[in-house]
């Protein structure tokens, strides 16, 4: 492992925080600058509709892992139960309600400005709906737009589904967009964020599948998650987005010419041991701590599902410039979560097979049922259809209280082991042959 | 079966029969009748009759099955309801089921419908989508559709196609029976000791594992009983209970609760059954199209359905009013998201409104009641005192 110091910040990181920076600049200017702000949810998030429109997007679950690594989230959390939230329910709902309580303040240190419009495109969580008919009450000021995301029950989207999706937001989001900004639905330029999109998601894709090679040159979890962000929150569509993924695949793309491993906050790995898939969201509050455990024992997360949230689009999805809202909808549609169970089994499948995966790992979030009621049934079915070695730890995404580090740790340790003892079985049996 | 004590016993045995003999037994009596499962909440249940089926309601195992397997597909931190309902796939209580509907209740149910499909449970396993739009040309549309594709499943299993007729008869038969249910609570209000809420609940729930119109012979045989004086008044207060509307008490928390001095006039125990408040058109070209309008305008409160212009906690406050209850017992089941997530908002608006409250958590197969049992006491004992 190298030294942290030689940790260069490399372009893309530079780009990124430039885009968040000017991102939370506009945030906290937006009542001077008149701009209109809209909070909304990431999954079949809408944002080239909403930029399309000139709104800024703020994002409660950004707000809420932002808590969390800023170790602010516990007592947000403290605060939402002492008004009356089970200890039983989302995290992330009770951060982001007691962040509010405590002057919503953002990560910048400045004070998020009050929405103007709510827009609950409710896709792949029910609890979405719960957590904005609550932020319905705290801002009643606002204006509040439903757009109901029929699930991929039947592991497909149809034309039905579609049009439903087309209704709603011609009839009742396009309006209240209107309505808030007193502009008028621009098609030209929704198509030309769109067309933007496109050109992003399939850098984004190439990417992702440079974990393919090995070494891989990403940690398609740890460092996924800073990669995804551009492309599943506020700037999808935006030219800088485009330019941020352009600049990330060269910087990949010469570390997979060059069989670099992933760069970790302690620099580069030297070894790559194990590479797994993984399914569920990080945990927050102990990030580093968590990804630590992975890299100092030369774990690589070759994919990982939690990155699809914002779409899936390694499975050929793209923005359709040419028919805007279809593509909206389908957009919506398509997400990780709201992919039926069967779907969600054989994505997994896939990236085990074609990653080259050692072992398939679940980090099941106490309060997330959206990811983990069913994990345990798509572990066994990861078992039986790979072969290979499964493993199951539990955390939570904001709450400290259910970060257990010698737990944790010791599971992995475990885990790790069996994955050697494979190793050597598997390599042992190849000399046999 | 005449006797009161006769039929309510004959109710609980029916309402926890874990193997729904009743209505495997209905079934095998006509080789195109089918048995579709569904969970809570609400399902329309009348596109079921009219296809020649038996909509059954699968609540869970309450605290009337060890749950083994169950417990190997769920992590600690989710509620009990969808463990023993896959216990009970498992060890084939639902074998002779054609299909299950899993309605858009929250993401544990949504879920669970993966595992059926995945492992192949039923001949359909379907997500039931409720409309959160409701606007009768965007929500009603997809409502219908969503409809339609259960219609069609049904059809692929025994090849009948529901009729408008079989549709309008289907329709009237449930309105009857939730006329007949509202009027139990109706009377309930009134003279809460002449059924208690134990056996009212036995009654409801035998209501979702037999077909409709036994049902409603039960309710008007229950009814004509209970039109008359029987029992004896107690000086309790009145509460309403939410909270309760999937994974269901178990019976001995609503007993403790009576027993512990508070009458339950309202609650939500089996809402899906009292989910369309009052009828349905039963005589139109579109019967489809009036369960849709029914659903859009007539559909009670709930946490699974979008509240934003008709907030659920001012809902809760006018039905507390309108049954003249003393105050409210939010009784969830632990780990249950969206009753939980309503809870804080809903109880604000009973604080507004003056109305006193508790609350408790439970799981179905919860056996220890003495704290649920002392809190309702001390609830009942302060309200009494203050009025
Ligand atoms: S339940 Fe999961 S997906 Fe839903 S809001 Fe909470 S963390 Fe997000
Ligand atoms: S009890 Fe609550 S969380 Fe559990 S399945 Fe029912 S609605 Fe979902």
């Amino acid at each position: 492992m190298a030294n942290p110091k030689d940790a260069v910040k490399e372009k893309s990181m530079i780009i990124q925080k430039e885009m968040l920076a000017k991102q939370f600049n506009d945030l906290s200017k937006a009542r001077e600058t008149g701009k209109k702000v809209c909070y909304t949810f990431v999954p079949g998030n809408l944002i080239e509709l909403i930029l399309s429109f000139d709104m800024l997007p703020v994002y409660p679950e950004i707000n809420a892992l932002q808590s969390g690594m800023r170790k602010k989230s516990a007592g947000y959390i403290k605060d939402a139960e002492k008004m009356g939230h089970s200890e039983d329910v989302c995290t992330y709902v009770k951060c982001d309600i007691g962040m509010m309580l405590n002057g919503n303040i953002g990560p910048t240190g400045e004070k998020l400005p009050d929405p103007d419009l709510l827009l609950l495109s409710y896709t792949g969580c029910f609890t979405f709906l719960k957590w904005f008919e609550n932020l319905n009450r705290l801002y009643p000021n606002a204006e509040i737009a439903m757009l109901h995301t029929p699930y991929q029950e039947d592991g497909q989207i149809t034309q039905e589904q579609i049009e439903y999706m087309i209704k709603q937001l011609k009839e009742d989001v396009i309006p209240k967009f209107e309505k808030v900004t007193g502009k008028k639905f621009d098609e030209a330029k929704l198509k030309k964020l769109l067309d933007n999109s496109v050109q992003a998601e399939d850098y984004w894709v190439k990417i992702l599948q440079l974990a393919k090679n090995k070494p891989s040159p990403i940690d398609a979890y740890f460092a996924g998650v800073y990669y995804m962000g551009p492309i599943n929150t506020a700037f999808r569509g935006s030219e800088e987005c485009l330019e941020y993924y352009k600049e990330l695949y060269k910087e990949v793309k010469e570390r997979a010419d060059q069989k670099l491993l992933p760069v970790t906050p302690e620099g580069e790995m030297k070894h790559e041991r194990f590479r797994l898939v993984v399914e569920g969201p990080p945990n927050w509050t102990n990030f580093r701590e968590f990804w630590k455990i992975f890299y100092d024992m030369g774990a690589v997360i070759v994919a990982s599902t939690y990155t699809k949230v914002g779409g899936v689009y390694d499975l050929g999805y793209r923005q359709n410039p040419e028919k805007p809202l279809e593509s909206l909808a389908t957009y919506c549609m398509g997400c990780y979560t709201n992919l039926n169970l069967p779907q969600r089994v054989d994505l997994i499948e896939k990236y085990v097979k074609e990653y080259q995966a050692d072992g398939f790992l679940i980090n099941s979030i106490k309060s997330c049922n959206s990811f983990s009621a069913g994990q345990l049934m798509i572990m066994r079915e990861i078992e039986q259809r790979t072969g290979v070695p499964v493993g199951f730890i539990e955390s939570d995404l904001v709450d400290p209280r259910y970060f257990s580090y010698a737990n944790i740790k010791n599971r992995l340790e475990s885990y790790f082991q069996m994955l050697e003892q494979r190793k050597i079985i598997l390599s042992q049996e190849s000399l046999t042959v | 079966m005449n006797n009161i004590e006769e039929i309510l016993s004959w109710c609980e045995k029916t309402a926890f029969d874990l193997n729904f003999n009743h209505a495997k037994q209905w079934k095998n009596n006509d080789s195109k009748r089918v048995i579709v499962g569904y969970l809570p909440i609400y399902v329309p249940r009348e596109i079921i009759h009219a296809s020649n089926g038996i909509a059954v309601g699968i609540m869970g195992t309450g605290d009337r099955k060890q749950i083994i397997k169950g417990d190997a597909y769920y992590q600690s931190y989710i509620c009990h309801l969808p463990r023993g309902i896959i216990e009970l796939a498992l060890d084939n209580n639902l074998e002779g089921f054609d299909g299950f509907l899993f309605p858009a209740i929250c993401d544990c149910v949504r879920n669970l419908s993966g595992m059926f499909k995945l492992s192949k449970k039923g001949k359909f396993q379907r997500y039931f989508d409720y409309a959160q739009n409701f606007d009768p040309f965007i929500g009603g549309t997809f409502y219908k559709h969503e409809m339609e594709k259960v219609l069609d499943d049904i059809y692929n299993v025994n090849g009948i196609k529901a009729t408008k007729e079989n549709l309008n008869n289907a329709i009237k038969l449930y309105n009857i029976n939730r006329r007949l249910i509202e009027e139990i609570y109706d009377i309930r209000q009134k003279y809460p000791w002449r059924l208690s809420a134990v056996d009212t609940y036995h009654l409801l729930r035998a209501g979702i594992c037999i077909t409709v119109e036994e049902h409603n012979e039960i309710l008007h045989k229950i009814l004509n009983v209970i039109r008359n004086e029987r029992g004896e008044a107690m000086d309790n207060i009145r509460v309403v209970v939410s909270g309760s509307f999937c994974e269901q008490p178990p019976v001995g928390l609503i007993k403790s609760i009576e027993m512990a001095g508070c009458y339950i006039v309202d609650d939500d125990f089996m809402l899906g059954s009292r989910w369309i408040q009052g009828d349905i058109a039963d005589n139109t070209d579109d019967p489809l199209g009036a369960i849709t309008d029914a659903y859009l305008n007539q559909s009670t409160f709930s946490s699974c359905y979008y509240d934003v212009g008709n907030p659920k906690g001012k809902r809760l406050v006018e039905l507390v009013k309108r049954r003249e209850a003393d105050g409210v017992i939010f009784s969830a089941a632990s780990f249950c998201d969206p009753a939980l997530l309503d809870r804080p908002e809903m109880q604000k608006e009973c604080d507004v409104a003056g109305v006193p409250h508790i609350n408790f958590q439970y799981h179905e197969n919860t056996g220890q009641f003495k704290v649920i049992k002392e809190q309702a006491g001390t609830f009942s004992d302060s309200i009494k005192l203050w009025a």
